[in-house]
């Protein structure tokens, strides 16, 4: 198997597996029981947020466990919204957010906040200029996706924060799924308050994420109740995730030292032999882009038709994000970057992880230019 | 590009003869503990500095785990080329390359190696000019550079150094002998012992327990912050008494207005007789004048008379602001702060004495079976060897 749709989910690691299956059996006992066994999984609940805390160079009370990163964009913007809506009604984000963001953004349009989307161009980037002519005095919040997950494009986080540094009634919040291990981020030197985490994008379980909440912020919660994380998230501590999760943090942590480069090359011949190829054309930008991910068209196959091509040899990549791409509509990302409706149905995505290999690139282009072959003379029969 | 080796200095510039050489066998150790698990990378021990071998590991990876160690003043990475002169200037070119944001250098040239065929200025003005016609948008300041490139020429090789990182300075624990530290799980006494570390003093923290008054979350707390400052520099042993019966007592033969007087009494007095079997010189408490009942000079007083032994006080004369900062600069706040009862707390009055007396502490403590409360505290002391502890959770994370 050649698994290259690792921007949708990664592969579980087995030691992330092992110390999920150990928690679940040895710390089974809830953290918040006052018992000695509470007690032990609460010190492990500690330790856990210790070690992400320092892996991201944040305080310990700036970890919020949540579920996930639908959960973790959600909070902070619905968080956000509804928490300072006294000081206004006014939220600024772009077109092509994850639809986590988008629909978020688009309940509180029905309750009443009015939302101004930032354009892109055609890499898929925003514009600082924009953003300083709609940001308005009552803007409560600025949300923007790090690291687009279809095309990879880079958005100026920090030039925005930069922006936002002297606008301390305007708070910012990032989606970093996508760029957590790949893109560094430093959340305090950007000037971020809130960035959205997810543990099975990084090699760890489904079901948990982590939201980075600065100091000073405080959001109405999404879930009531027992008071859980610092009074922002209530519900029993998902221990086996979390662990888990943290300690894939720290391994993807540990492999970006050498792996972002190691990415970045791979990703360069992938786009350098597909270049040499007719009929592509790519709309992962060559510049300010993740080193894990290439989307690109293949004039004249529909996406779709491709996907399902390779994968009789084993091999996976996507359409658009995952999570919409079951549904027949079209990217809003690459339409929000200019491509037609036919184009933005050609377009495919590669996402590598640390733990993809230059072979199976390599075999990945064999059959991509097999597959495309076949399909072409089917074509002309 | 990667760097070849990381030079780490030490501050104290008064060292030498003997204490230097057993200065750096210290923070040679130290270092090394923190750097252990890292296999690739070489430690050397040099005249005035150590030099960690890098062998392709990034240097990054090296800083981050000994920033925090005591006696490093300084850390700086550097490539090592050939003396011939192309190789130095084009690792000069590369390591500016490397760092972020130079637009203005200067070259600082020296040579060990004094055969070598041109003089420092020569270097300078060599290497100057090729990075000037070679890179854009950097200039000469020689007074206030971006970057102050620092070239060594050496016999047979050249070391062209990175930006500097500044150490946290002080001495190398392990280097000043020996103290207990009275570790109760407020935010002060693991930054007094922060305090004492600094200054090379080896801690080993006692910590009082009174179950079923105090639970084993206080405990874990504590032990929590021992292994908290464990990054400071050398491993820490936590000594856990069993403190019950002790507070019962004072509770049932002291006045309300002195139980807490007569109780740092009696904790001090344990201090003092596991200090001498575990061979401290000295005592240290995380008080500071005025904070609270137990820490007015009167108190002070009242308390100090059981014993001979120094009691460090390193945070007598700051404030609680300044010590909340510390606590959170160092990474004990946030533990500091969790919400479990600590024996400090059980069978007090709301009001305790500020001014007590020596006098009357003494004629309460007469009905107090003092020796035998101390034996049996002793008796159950508990152990801990903190780095050990901390190791089965760690395996899962």
């Amino acid at each position: 198997m050649i698994y290259l749709d690792n921007s949708a989910t990664t592969l579980i690691y087995p030691e992330v597996l092992d110390t999920y299956r150990v928690v679940s059996e040895q710390f089974f006992a809830n953290p918040s029981s006052i018992h000695k066994l509470g007690g032990r999984s609460e010190d492990l609940l500690h330790k856990s947020r210790q070690q992400a805390a320092g892996l991201l160079g944040v305080k310990e009370t700036e970890v919020i466990f949540t579920s996930g990163g639908t959960e973790g964009n959600n909070f902070a913007i619905k968080g956000v919204a509804l928490g300072y809506q006294q000081r206004g009604k006014h939220l600024i984000t772009s077109t092509i957010e994850h639809a986590a963001s988008l629909s978020a953004f688009a309940q509180l349009e029905d309750l009443g906040f009015e939302v101004s989307y930032l354009g892109v161009d055609e890499e898929g980037r925003i514009s600082l200029d924009e953003l300083r002519d709609v940001w308005r005095p009552d803007t409560l919040l600025v949300s923007l996706i790090h690291v687009n997950n279809e095309i990879g494009t880079i958005q100026p986080i920090e030039e925005v924060g930069r922006f936002l540094k002297d606008k301390p009634k305007t708070l910012f919040h990032v989606d970093h799924v996508q760029g957590l291990s790949k893109v560094p981020l430093n959340f305090k030197d950007s000037g971020i308050d809130l960035a959205t985490m997810s543990g099975h994008k990084i090699h760890g379980p489904r079901g948990i994420g982590i939201l980075y909440m600065r100091e000073g912020v405080t959001l109405s919660p999404l879930l009531a109740g027992g008071g859980q994380e610092f009074g922002q998230r209530s519900g029993t501590e998902n221990l086996p995730a979390i662990v888990g999760m943290v300690r894939a943090l720290r391994l993807v942590m540990e492999k970006s030292h050498e792996g972002i480069a190691y990415l970045q090359t791979m990703v360069n011949g992938l786009r350098q032999q597909l270049a040499e190829r007719s009929l592509i054309t790519f709309h992962t930008p060559e510049r300010g882009a993740a080193p894990h991910i290439l989307n690109f068209s293949v004039e004249g196959f529909r996406a779709e038709v491709l996907i399902h091509a390779l994968e009789e040899e084993d091999i996976y990549v996507s359409t658009k994000s995952a999570c919409a791409s079951k549904t027949s509509e079209v990217s809003h990302v690459l339409l929000a970057c200019g491509l037609s409706d036919k184009e933005a149905r050609q377009a495919i995505r590669v996402s590598l992880s640390f733990e993809n290999t230059q072979k199976e690139l390599n075999t990945f282009i064999d059959s991509f230019d097999k597959k495309t072959q076949e399909l072409m003379k089917a074509m002309e029969v | 590009m990667k760097y070849d080796t990381l030079i780490l200095r030490y501050g104290e510039i008064s060292l030498k003869g003997k204490n230097r050489k057993s200065f750096y066998d210290t923070l040679y150790d130290r270092v090394r503990e923190q750097v252990l698990d890292i296999k690739d990378i070489q430690l050397k021990k040099r005249f005035d500095h150590i030099e960690v071998v890098l062998n392709d590991v990034d240097y990054r990876r090296i800083t981050d785990r000994i920033r925090h160690v005591f006696g490093i003043q300084s850390m700086r990475a550097a490539i090592i080329v050939d003396n011939e002169l192309e190789a130095i200037q084009s690792g000069a070119w590369r390591v500016i390359k490397e760092e972020d944001n130079i637009t203005t250098f200067k070259i600082s040239a020296r040579r060990k190696n004094k055969d070598y065929a041109m003089t420092s200025k020569d270097l300078n003005y060599a290497v100057g000019s090729f990075i000037l016609k070679n890179m854009e948008n950097v200039t000469v300041d020689v007074h206030q550079p971006d970057m102050n490139v620092q070239i060594e020429v050496m016999e047979s090789s050249t070391r062209i150094y990175g930006k500097v990182i500044k150490g946290v300075g002080g001495l190398p624990v392990g280097s000043a002998g020996k103290v207990m530290l009275m570790l109760s799980g407020g935010i002060d006494s693991p930054v007094a012992g922060y305090m004492m570390m600094r200054r090379g003093a080896t801690i080993e923290a006692i910590h009082f327990h009174s179950p079923p008054y105090t639970n084993d979350r206080a405990k874990q707390k504590v032990l929590d912050l021992a292994a908290t400052l464990q990054k400071f520099g050398g491993s820490l042993k936590l000594h856990v008494i069993p403190f019950t019966n002790a507070q019962v007592a004072i509770r049932d033969y002291a006045p309300e207005g002195y139980r807490m007087t007569i109780m740092r009494r009696m904790m001090l007095r344990i201090a003092e007789r596991l200090a001498i079997k575990r061979e401290a010189l000295g005592i240290a408490t995380g008080e500071s004048l005025g904070q609270v009942a137990s820490q007015t000079l009167e108190s002070m007083n009242t308390i100090n008379e059981v014993t001979n032994h120094p009691v460090f006080r390193p945070l007598v004369s700051t404030d609680k602001v300044e010590i909340i900062e510390m606590a959170k600069n160092i990474g004990t706040y946030d533990i500091s702060i969790r919400p479990y009862e600590d024996c400090c707390t059980i069978f007090l009055p709301k009001a305790p004495k500020t001014k007590p007396k020596r006098e009357q502490a003494i004629r309460f403590e007469e009905n107090l079976p003092v020796e035998e409360l101390m034996k049996e505290a002793l008796a159950g002391v508990e152990t801990i060897d903190v780095s050990k502890q901390t190791e089965a959770l760690e395996d899962l994370l």
